[in-house]
């Protein structure tokens, strides 16, 4: 039993997301919450005839606070993709403001109505809303660092294709070869591809210098292509749909038995994570997306990360600037809530 | 290696390369339906068309580490023309939705011009595709297709399908509610067309076989209503759209099966069909095993109960018109 509750699930990104989990048969309840749309949602996804039985909830009027409990109640997996999306020439940081406040509300009702649940932050910037989140928590009484994951995964799989693309190797093989650390905007995201012998080999071999600072370049600004190739009609929404999915389902496959590949990353809170306190100390930052080992309760049972991770010295040098910027978002989102009172 | 998903809904070890492409690519069904494509491992090339956005909605799925190619495209520079070039499967969801109270049939002057003019552009330059037509009311857009082919001297009926499988969906589902059953494992058989009353679930050849005739009626009802179901819960946002992707990602699936020459795929389908032809009834859902020339074999309807046969008479007086006056209108609007 299996109860996964998605926040925005009527936007861009909640409603494909919603269809990629209704079709999952480890779900047995999704409960869709937006402010406005999500009963439809809900209905439109109840004829497809997989188990899972998709709730639809949305406030009645601002002052409704029983649509956004009842979605929460039970809930076992909390996914938030909701928020407002890029335009050209914004970057996550200047959605800041909207979904700050938004993350902000959604974790407080989590914190509320089901402390218990694994927490999945798609809403931009991840790099701030998941220490917004963790804050939030704390406040509570039931921060739990090995459940509060940042969902990186979209830059991972911009890796995975854009990397089997310059060393033509197969892309559904190139899966758990590499991985991608960091953080989830531009120069914060980091690019492992040098984890697995064989994929190093052929990188090393094929890639000059200047394709490999391509190659580079697009992982960081993959989010930005899609928002220039949709002239202000919105980020990426499927890609991300398909990513959070794919992170979801890394945590049912943990909670159900089954086999993951390794490597897949998420955002998290660094010394509160299994190996992750040696890390941070290492590393000078608390917040750093790592790829992660989960239980079976879907809980981050360690961090999968050491010394021959980072072998090159460019590599060092990105976890550098990384760091710097994600040090200034860490601190954005730890303002936003320890400044403020809810 | 993949995902669950794509594991357990499409084949990991496709024998052919098929080029799938999607008119009305940047809809509500038309963009989780390119993202199911994206994700389907026989297909090798998506490409994506609309009046506006499919360059967007390629670009987002650009990204996505499967084995296809996605290009978008727009009407400029021949841009239908270079999406449909040596397409092997097309799907049309393109047009218009239901607003509550609306029919199919509401849709058809609006729906009717836009799957004509697509038909011909697929004469034009994909005549032996495999046409998988979404676009409502499908009674009438299948033959609308079929006599644009007709008049180009390129109609292969076995290549031409209206998608019923979200009417297959809802069967199963609403029956599993009502029985209390795994939806997965409930296989209900739905023939006729694909709107309210030629919807015909064959509820008898399902393994409960005898429902209590009140329940048979409200399930029969709601399956054939179950698109209203939809389009007043958006109220007036919209009708099916991700059902209808997985529906329709489903069927594409099976006929990309059967192309690549799997045996016994059989999907229910709203074909050119020869079980009522004599009737004046050209075109008919019921089973159909897929091959690699498209329709491989159009299934009888079994052995039916007589309040079935009572829907089915029914269905037919409406499907003949709704037929007719798709026929009517490409014969009128050429």
């Amino acid at each position: 039993m299996v109860k996964v509750t998605i926040a925005g699930a009527a936007g861009g990104i909640g409603q494909t997301l919603s269809l990629l989990c209704k079709l999952n048969p480890d779900i047995t309840e999704l409960s869709l919450y937006d402010i406005a749309n999500a009963e439809g949602v809900a209905v439109d996804l109840s004829h497809v005839n997989s188990p899972a039985r998709a709730t639809g909830h949305q406030p009645r009027d601002k002052s409704d606070q029983d649509a956004l409990k009842n979605s929460l109640i039970g809930s076992d997996i909390v996914i938030i993709p909701a928020g407002v999306p890029r335009k050209p020439g914004m970057t996550r940081q200047d959605l800041f403001k909207i979904n700050a406040g938004i993350v902000r509300s959604l974790v407080g009702a989590v914190a509320k109505y089901c402390p218990e649940a694994l927490l999945l932050i798609i809403s931009n910037p991840v790099n701030s809303t998941v220490v917004i989140a963790a804050e939030e928590l704390k406040k509570n009484n039931c921060f739990n660092p090995r459940k509060l994951f940042g969902v990186t995964t979209l830059d991972l799989v911009r890796a995975e294709t854009f990397l089997s693309y310059e060393l033509n190797y197969p892309v559904e093989d190139i899966r758990g070869k590499i991985t991608v650390v960091g953080g989830h905007s531009g120069d914060t995201i980091v690019p492992l591809i040098h984890i697995n012998t064989e994929i190093s080999k052929i990188v090393s071999s094929k890639l000059s210098p200047e394709r490999l600072e391509n190659f580079i370049h697009r992982v960081q600004y993959g989010g930005d292509e899609v928002v220039q190739a949709k002239s202000g009609k919105g980020s990426a929404t499927l890609s991300m749909a398909y990513a959070g999915y794919r992170f979801t389902e890394t945590i049912l496959n943990a909670i159900t038995g089954k086999e993951n590949k390794a490597l897949e990353p998420a955002y998290i809170y660094l010394p509160g994570v299994p190996g992750g306190e040696e890390l941070s100390r290492k590393l000078g930052v608390e917040y750093f997306a790592v790829p992660i080992e989960f239980d079976n309760k879907g809980e981050a049972k360690r961090i999968i990360f050491n010394n021959n991770f980072i072998s090159k010295n460019y590599e060092a040098q990105m976890i550098e600037i990384a760091k710097k910027s994600l040090t200034k978002s860490i601190v954005q989102g730890q303002l936003f809530v320890n400044g403020s009172k809810l | 290696m993949f995902s669950r998903i794509t594991r357990r809904q499409f084949s990991t070890t496709p024998s052919t390369a098929y080029k799938t492409v999607v008119l009305g690519a940047a809809g509500g069904i038309g963009q989780p339906l390119s993202l199911l494509m994206k994700l389907n491992h026989k297909v090798t090339q998506l490409s994506l068309y609309d009046l506006r956005n499919a360059p967007g909605v390629a670009a987002d799925l650009s990204h996505i580490p499967t084995n296809s190619v996605v290009k978008g495209f727009t009407p400029d520079n021949e841009g239908l023309a270079g999406a449909l070039k040596d397409a092997d499967v097309v799907l049309i969801p393109a047009g218009v939705p239901r607003k509550p109270g609306m029919t199919r049939d509401d849709l058809f002057k609006t729906n009717a011009s836009i799957v004509r003019d697509l038909a011909k552009a697929i004469a034009d330059n994909a005549p032996k595709a495999a046409v998988l037509v979404i676009s409502n009311p499908v009674n009438s857009t299948v033959p609308i297709v079929a006599e644009v082919f007709k008049s180009k001297g390129v109609y292969n009926p076995k290549k031409l399908f209206g998608v019923t499988t979200l009417d297959v969906l809802r069967a199963s589902r609403f029956t599993s509610e009502v029985l209390g059953t795994n939806p997965v494992q409930e296989k209900v058989t739905v023939v006729g067309g694909h709107s309210g009353i030629t919807i015909v679930p064959l509820l008898s050849q399902t393994k409960k076989k005898d429902f209590d005739p009140e329940v048979r009626d409200a399930l029969t009802h709601r399956i054939q209503f179950g698109g209203d179901e939809v389009v007043q819960a958006k109220q007036g946002a919209g009708s099916a759209t991700l059902s209808m992707a997985q529906a329709g990602a489903r069927f594409a699936n099976s006929v990309l099966s059967g192309l690549a020459g799997e045996t016994d795929v059989v999907e229910p389908t709203y074909v050119d069909s020869p079980l009522f032809k004599s009737e004046g009834i050209d075109f008919f859902s019921s089973k159909v095993t897929l091959g690699t020339e498209g329709v491989k074999e159009v299934h009888g309807l079994g052995e039916i109960s007589s309040y079935e046969q009572d829907l089915i008479n029914k269905a037919k007086e409406t499907l003949i018109k709704n037929i007719q006056k798709g026929v009517t209108f490409v014969k009128e609007n050429p």
